[in-house]
């Protein structure tokens, strides 16, 4: 069970959040002008190592507000949560 | 010394749930020490990778063929799984590769000359809403014109069947009727990998424990070795010394991104826990192996005697090994709905494995951007059932260098053009 801390709520249960996968990945500039194997990058894959992994959560079940978080993906240490747009 | 043979002849019914165990082969493989070279290394010894080694010594004739397992044999996913086989998928892809599997397993005791206790006591799908009998409806008939044996089940075959299954009307997700296929059931998972060892070892195969790749030397890299994908594998790097490959198979599982980012290659996969549970040893209550998507659980009753149950993935990307424990109460709490006799069984033992889950539910197996370099991942949850199957094409696919005609709609080349392969209704875990 993880304690996600969500940047307006803090410290709340995991049965509250949905996960959103990878952050930080940015919808093509120009998506007319995207050939298919970039489509498919943006698409489809996505970083899958193990360590730290920025990551969305939607806190559907609180302020349902969506945030990013940094968590080991071999501990499930939370290295950091912060707010949609900010830093990581 | 176990008399093997005479274990053996019990091999393809083990119904009654307190049968003796067969005894093991007093010799199971050897465990040799790396050469230098090999005509085929491949990169994983948990099912997928004892299978294809095998299938490679047996059908193709290539015995200079590693297996290198970071841990020790059959540790990964095929020591976690539920150990349910079935081959009713939808799509034309799907069917033909998952009945081939079948087929096989409905040898594989006399192939291996192991017995790997396969039962098949039937795979009953149990749908709850008037969308799931429409579902099951099309999936049947669609694996009936691909020669899946499937049908359609009353209320009343399902109390025949399976006499435990709560069918009374009034709970939250009533059950309506059932998609069965006689022909699924289980296999002792185990016996399963140790006798595709067994056999790959004595065709000559070098399967090596204790040996963790930690890169890829890779030749004529188009960037001059910056990162990017291309270029030919001529060698793995290990913990116990650089190894020569003239072909290189990764099968690895969880695990397949983190290699592959080794190569410079990038999958779309993501790893996550997938929890399971057993309870004590009990007598025989559970005839067969019963499944439901709406309320998410898989449960049967192992030759033993205890009641296995599979839940659904983590959300998360993880390698822990580990899940969430709000996972396995919502799976208890739909497991004691429909069997209200579980509810006084105890959960001994949970674990985790983790598994690698591809964007459509289908595996990805085939060429990779590098050359001589090959890869078979993404069975995400269903990987064990199809274990003999992606030995089977992966092990052509090393030998020829072209990918296996079964293996060729998944192909990594599908998530750019678009040719996917959803199966998540058939796979039955929520991903």
């Amino acid at each position: 069970m993880l304690l996600i801390g969500c940047p307006w709520c803090g410290p709340r249960d995991e049965v509250e959040f949905r996960y959103g996968g990878q952050a930080h990945v940015d919808y093509p500039a120009d998506p007319a002008a995207v050939d298919d194997a970039a489509w498919a990058d943006f698409v489809f894959m996505r970083d899958n190592g193990k360590g730290p992994f920025a990551e969305r959560w939607y806190h559907a079940a609180g302020c349902r507000r969506w945030c990013n978080a940094v968590r080991d993906t071999v501990t499930h240490e939370f290295l950091a949560t912060y707010r949609m747009g900010e830093a990581r | 010394m176990p008399d093997h043979a005479s274990t053996h002849r019990a091999a393809t019914h083990h119904d009654a749930a307190h049968d003796a165990l067969p005894a093991h082969p007093a010799h199971l493989w050897r465990n040799p020490e790396p050469r230098r070279t090999y005509d085929v290394v491949i990169v994983g010894g948990g099912g997928h990778g004892l299978a294809t080694a095998y299938y490679l010594a047996k059908n193709h004739g290539i015995t200079n063929v590693a297996v290198l397992e970071r841990g020790w044999l059959a540790g990964g996913n095929i020591a976690r799984n539920t150990a349910i086989i079935r081959s009713n998928y939808l799509w034309d892809e799907s069917a033909a590769i998952y009945e081939h599997s079948l087929k096989l397993w409905e040898t594989l005791s006399d192939e291996l000359d192991y017995d790997i206790l396969l039962s098949q006591r039937g795979v009953m799908n149990l749908l709850h809403t008037v969308g799931d009998l429409r579902e099951a409806s099309r999936r049947v008939h669609s694996n009936r014109l691909n020669g899946v044996d499937a049908e359609l089940l009353s209320l009343d075959d399902i109390a025949r069947l399976c006499p435990i299954v709560n069918l009374d009307q009034g709970v939250r997700h009533p059950v309506l009727g059932a998609a069965f296929q006689p022909r699924g059931g289980i296999a002792k998972h185990d016996h399963v990998a140790w006798a595709y060892a067994r056999a790959a070892d004595a065709l000559g195969v070098d399967l090596i424990q204790g040996c963790e790749v930690t890169g890829f030397d890779i030749e004529d890299r188009p960037d001059g070795g910056a990162g990017g994908a291309g270029g030919r594998v001529v060698a793995v790097e290990t913990s116990r010394g650089r190894i020569g490959a003239g072909r290189v198979g990764l099968i690895a599982a969880g695990h397949s991104s983190v290699l592959a980012a080794m190569a410079g290659i990038r999958l779309p996969i993501q790893s996550h826990p997938l929890q399971a549970l057993v309870s004590e040893l009990l007598g025989p209550v559970h005839p067969t192996v019963v499944m439901s998507n709406a309320v998410h659980v898989y449960v049967s009753q192992a030759h033993k005697g205890e009641l296995v149950l599979g839940a659904g993935i983590d959300t998360f990307n993880s390698y822990a090994q580990r899940g969430s424990f709000h996972v396995i109460e919502h799976q208890m709490s739909a497991a004691v709905e429909l069997f209200p006799i579980f509810a006084g069984a105890h959960v001994i033992r949970t674990w985790g494995g983790i598994v690698d889950v591809a964007p459509d539910a289908s595996p990805i197996i085939g060429r990779t951007p590098v050359e001589d370099l090959f890869i078979d991942c993404g069975w995400g949850t269903g990987g064990f059932k199809a274990t003999p199957a992606s030995g089977w094409v992966m092990a052509a696919t090393l030998a020829t260098g072209e990918p296996h005609p079964l293996a060729r709609p998944y192909a990594l080349e599908r998530f750019t053009s678009g040719a996917l392969i959803d199966e998540h209704g058939a796979a039955a875990v929520a991903h």
